[in-house]
């Protein structure tokens, strides 16, 4: 048990829960997307997506409690993720109480690695953001139609603030994602000096692909591609 | 003083093995009530804090540093030697023992060269079991090399850092038990002063370098594993903090110290650049495989190594030497350099160097090979001179590296004192007047590990020793005398810092007392030394206080032992009248300017006894029979 | 050449500390840094003022005792060399060069640029070891070491243990001295015994000393001065989840 609570216990295994939570919203993240995309092949399909996710694991499950669980497995992921970070960033903060008088710009080798703590806020402000106007439709109350996600989506960027809000918030999100999932090859110890060289282009890609496939939709009502 | 060598009876090959049977051993139980204390944390002082910890007594261990891994142990580049054959090239424990007593130009105890030629199979076991990396063959057997012209591969290494890893792997030893609570680790603090109760020696005196304050320590018994006393010539390739303090105090106190004078300065070192230096950095002897070593013929040259045409280079030592060349031993190699540079043909600022060409081995070799055997090497010299080896030819000089003398021991590493035992490059050592390449970390680890341990139990196990306390008048007195030192450095109303003076009496025993000695330089050092130690003591400052951690305090308490030894190293040189090994007197060489031993007057360790203050000391003799390997003259031609 | 230094001086862990100016007027280029701090030293001896304390030893790069962080950079600006192997040539006529201790809370400043660094014994003590009895080795070519293995190996072991990596991690973490060593030991055969259980045990001790946690920045193998990879911190990080999940550990 003293070795299975390490995990929790010590900064590394802090960082791997980190890691393996990561990775898991990363999974989300990609899904979501997927899901998403449906969206272009028209309200009846897009709807029917969303209907179904209610249905998932029926009929060996009660309705909605698939869905249920997942959202309570996304949920704890992103507290757990989000917990060690903040106790990781107590601890190295305790871990400097002296700051140097003269600091070196050169030594910070990835400006994205400095991203990760501020851009985690930010990000987790733009989910809240992003359930009140989706899934609690507090956001745009009188375009807001309950069951009928399709209109939500296009009727909400069709305001071009809203619109633009969605692609900056991308920016975040991907630079989080691109040094995140190159650091938990790092910090999961996914590390070979025969695929190693391949981590930083992965990672790149990842977000590159999520960033391109989230700001379609915007961008395509904008345009007005996709319409009411 | 009586020196009685206990050497076992018997065939050679069997000395050791029935030694250990017939000596006593310590019960068990009984091993945690003997208290050790050790100074020193290289591979000597390491490797037998951690044995004896294990063993289960209790270990007091010292060390100046902040940590036991900084110990000097930890610069040896080149390699640990064995006799383990692997190579099958006809290496065999007596083919060691015969190299080493040849190597030290047969000045040294034959019992005690034969016993680390049979450890030094299990030294390399040892340091594999504890994960010492060395290099390795691709079938995963350990590699070996030739070293400093030994005719087998019998050198382990592990790339150019062997001392550092064999170093880690005493440390990690020892901090296992350090942890387990048998080996009480005091780093950051140096020994001043040894207590001697009753004749045997019973414990140290301590300044606490963060704190000042000074402490009594009492145990059963006393190992010195402190290295060296290279730095008395100020400039050596030791560490700046190597210092004799802890084997001189001991002297003093009444330890046998033996052959002074075998100092040994190794040829391939980066030339000093100005007045500011601190230290000379070594860079490993193997570079002479395949670099040649020349001056220009004409003495003042100025132009550039390139510009001076073949015609016009003195490769002196393939000169004088056509069957070795470059790769005569380390004495011969260092004499010739500074032959030349005293001839005025030397290279570089001041003309303190000679050029060691790799030009002609990057045509034979190419480029690339040069690069793979010397890369580190070339970037090391590089970064310390800005020039480039590959195109323009390093410099070297020698520069002291190693001393063989030290404190007289007998087989069971026991000095003239009951109980002070002394281990590593402390001792007067198994190198005779001249060590081989890659045998000294082999000896540090054969007393740490090996010869210690057994000797140690004999030891306590057949002495009675009274029971002592803090308050005991001899502790009290050895207290007060360092306590009055210190006070008299602080106090000191003078100008000049201690390092200063440290690098001048450096530059007169470099000048007198170097590579070559001669009867008037020697008898003009022992005139001279004696007044700068005056001026020492009447006018060095010492800024700070004693209460807090004090560099200026620290370096002013060493060099003021530096001065004390300075004056026997070379009595003992004057006294020594012939060459041998490391120990060149101009007076006695052969036509051909080669070494001339005495061995019907000098085949003899001499020891010197400390008799008091400003008296001259007395100089014993332990006499040196070879019975298996027969003195001859030792030939490179 | 003429160098402006901004040394920092403080008299003990808990005394207040503050930079003091000095000026190098005659600094020569082929000498190293420390050289240099020694020349400024003597002259302040002979003011009859106290030296500034820096910690060196061996002065060839291997002992690791020197470490100082000169303009925000531990061992200086040139990479792959401790202090004591800087050398002025490297910096030009007129430069202001300020002069820190390593910073953080597990290397207490002693004084004026000296931390005490015994958080670094104290890791190795909890298991960076592998346990042989002295005297009970088995013959050395006994155990085969496959060539890669022990070149690696040798590649984390090269470590000095100086502290730059902690000195330069935003996070003041120790990862990469402790996963050098997990790494020699873990790399090579005689250190599989007690490999898990030198992994976790080093680590409860890094957190116990107050180091921070490993963000993958990489700024400690930018300063180490043997050049120590990265990877071996995520060799340490898979050892340290296979201690948890499933190998044998004896601590329970």
């Amino acid at each position: 048990m003293r070795a299975l609570s390490s995990l929790w216990r010590l900064t590394v295994g802090k960082k791997i829960i980190m890691a393996a939570t990561g990775a898991g919203l990363c999974a989300f993240v990609l899904g979501h997307m997927a899901g998403n995309l449906k969206i272009f092949l028209g309200r009846e399909v897009f709807n029917h997506y969303a209907e179904w996710l209610r249905h998932i694991g029926e009929p060996l499950l009660p309705p909605t409690a698939g869905l249920c669980v997942a959202r309570l497995g996304i949920i704890a992921c992103a507290a757990l993720h989000i917990t060690m970070a903040v106790q990781l960033y107590l601890l190295s903060d305790a871990a400097r109480p002296t700051r140097y008088n003269k600091v070196d710009n050169s030594l910070v080798l990835s400006r994205t690695s400095l991203m990760m703590r501020l851009g985690g806020v930010t990000l987790g402000a733009f989910i809240l953001f992003h359930l009140a106007h989706l899934t609690w439709g507090w956001i745009c109350p009188g375009e807001y139609v309950a069951g009928d996600p399709y209109n939500n989506v296009i009727a909400g960027f069709q305001h071009s603030w809203l619109a633009a809000f969605y692609l900056l918030a991308m920016v975040p999100l991907c630079l989080h994602l691109y040094h995140g999932i190159w650091s938990a090859f790092q910090t999961l110890g996914l590390n070979s000096p025969r695929y190693n060289a391949l981590r930083r282009p992965l990672a790149l890609a990842f977000s590159l692909l999520v960033f391109v496939g989230n700001a379609s939709i915007p961008l395509a009502v904008q345009a007005g591609v996709l319409h009411l | 003083m009586e020196l009685n060598a206990h050497v076992p009876s018997g065939p050679i090959e069997s000395k050791w093995q029935r030694h250990q049977f017939d000596m006593k051993l310590v019960n068990p139980a009984n091993k945690r009530k003997y208290n050790v204390i050790v100074v020193g944390s290289g591979l000597a002082g390491g490797a037998a804090a951690a044995s004896l910890g294990e063993m289960g007594y209790r270990v007091d261990c010292f060390c100046f540093q902040d940590s036991p891994r900084r110990a000097h142990s930890i610069a040896a580049q080149g390699g640990i030697n064995a006799a383990k054959n692997y190579q099958n090239d006809g290496d065999s424990v007596h083919r060691l023992f015969y190299d080493t007593v040849k190597g030290g130009d047969f000045r040294a105890r034959e019992a005690n060269v034969y016993r680390l030629a049979e450890l030094s199979a299990n030294i390399i076991d040892q340091c594999v079991a504890q994960g010492v990396p060395f290099a390795r063959e691709y079938g995963g057997t350990l590699d070996n090399r030739s070293f400093g012209g030994a005719q087998v591969s019998r050198t382990f290494y592990a790339r150019g850092q062997t001392g550092q890893q064999l170093l880690l792997g005493a440390y990690q030893a020892l901090s296992k038990q350090i942890a387990a609570g048998t080996v009480q680790m005091h780093a950051r603090t140096e020994m001043l002063d040894l207590i001697v109760i009753d004749g045997a020696a019973r414990g140290i005196v301590t300044r606490d370098l963060v704190t000042g304050e000074t402490k009594s320590w009492l145990a059963d018994a006393v190992l010195l594993c402190t290295g060296g006393y290279s730095n008395v010539f100020y400039l050596s390739t030791n560490a700046i903090g190597c210092n004799a303090t802890a084997i001189w105090r001991a002297y003093r106190r009444g330890a046998g110290f033996a052959n002074p004078c075998y100092t040994q300065i190794h040829p391939t070192c980066i030339p000093q650049s100005g007045d500011y230096q601190s230290k000379l950095t070594l860079m490993s002897e193997s570079l002479r495989n395949d670099g040649r070593i020349w001056v220009p013929k004409q003495a003042g040259e100025t132009r550039t190594a390139d510009k001076v045409p073949e015609g016009e280079r003195d490769y002196y030592l393939e000169r004088l030497y056509p069957s070795f060349g470059n790769l005569c031993p380390r004495d011969i190699a260092s004499r010739r350099a500074k032959e030349q540079c005293d001839a005025g043909r030397g290279v570089g600022p001041g003309g303190g160097g000679v050029y060691l060409d790799f030009a002609e081995a990057i045509g034979r070799l190419g480029r690339r090979t040069v690069e793979q055997r010397y890369g580190n090497l070339f970037e090391m010299y590089e970064r310390i001179t800005g020039e480039d080896p590959y195109t323009v030819p390093m410099r070297i000089y020698p520069a002291p590296h190693y001393t063989m003398g030290g404190l007289w021991v007998d087989y069971n590493l026991m000095s003239t004192i009951p109980g002070l035992h002394v281990l590593g490059e402390a001792n007067f050592s198994d190198h005779g007047a001249n060590r081989l390449g890659a045998s000294a970390l082999m000896q540090g680890l054969a007393d740490g590990y090996f010869v210690a341990p057994a000797t140690l139990g004999h030891y306590l196990a057949s002495t009675k020793l009274a029971k002592v306390d803090l308050d005991h008048p001899e502790v009290k007195r050895t207290e007060e005398e360092v306590a009055n030192r210190t006070r008299r450095l602080l106090d000191n109303p003078g100008k000049r810092s201690a390092m200063s003076f440290h690098r001048e009496l450096g530059a007169l025993l470099w000048e007198k007392c170097g590579m070559a000695r001669n009867r008037e330089g020697l008898t003009e050092a022992l005139r001279l030394i004696p007044q700068l130690r005056e001026e020492f003591w009447n006018d060095v400052t010492v800024p700070g206080t004693g209460e807090s951690l004090n560099q200026s305090l620290e370096r002013a308490g060493r060099v003021g032992d530096f001065f004390e030894l300075a004056e026997l190293l070379c009595r003992d040189a004057l006294e020594r009248e012939e060459s041998c090994g490391g120990h060149f007197r101009e007076e006695y060489q052969t036509e051909d300017g080669e070494a001339q031993r005495r061995d019907d007057l000098f085949a003899h360790a001499a020891v010197w006894e400390y008799a008091g203050e400003d008296k001259a000391p007395i100089r014993n003799t332990e006499q040196l029979d070879f019975e298996y390997v027969k003195p001859a003259q030792r030939s490179y031609k | 050449m003429k160098l402006t230094l901004h040394v920092w001086r403080q008299s003990g862990p808990t005394a207040p500390g503050r930079f003091e100016t000095y000026v190098a007027p005659d600094v020569n280029e082929h000498m190293s840094f420390l050289e240099m701090l020694d020349v400024v030293n003597e002259r302040l001896t002979a003011e009859g003022k106290e030296p500034f304390a820096f910690e060196h030893d061996c002065r060839e790069g291997i002992c690791g005792s020197c470490g100082m962080v000169i303009n925000g950079r531990p061992h200086g600006k040139t990479g792959l060399t401790a202090t004591c192997q800087l050398h002025m040539r490297h910096f030009s006529d007129g430069e202001e060069l300020w002069i820190e201790p390593y910073r953080a809370k597990a290397f207490p400043v002693i004084r004026d640029l000296i931390v005490d660094r015994s958080a670094f014994d104290r890791i190795i003590q909890a298991g960076g070891y592998i346990s042989a009895r002295t005297g009970s080795a088995p013959e050395a070519n006994a155990i085969l070491v496959p060539k890669p293995a022990a070149d690696w190996a040798m590649d984390a072991a090269q470590c000095i243990g100086c502290g730059a990596c902690v000195a330069a991690c935003p996070n003041a973490s120790a990862m990469l001295f402790l996963s050098a060593k997990v790494s020699h030991l873990g790399l090579l055969p005689q250190g599989q015994p007690e490999r898990y259980e030198r992994v976790q045990r080093m680590l409860e001790q890094h957190d116990a000393e107050g180091f921070g946690n490993c963000t993958n920045h990489g700024a400690c193998e930018a300063v180490c001065p043997k050049g120590i990879s990265l990877d071996f911190i995520a060799k340490l990080n898979r050892d340290m989840l296979a201690s948890a999940l499933r190998a044998p550990v004896a601590q329970e």
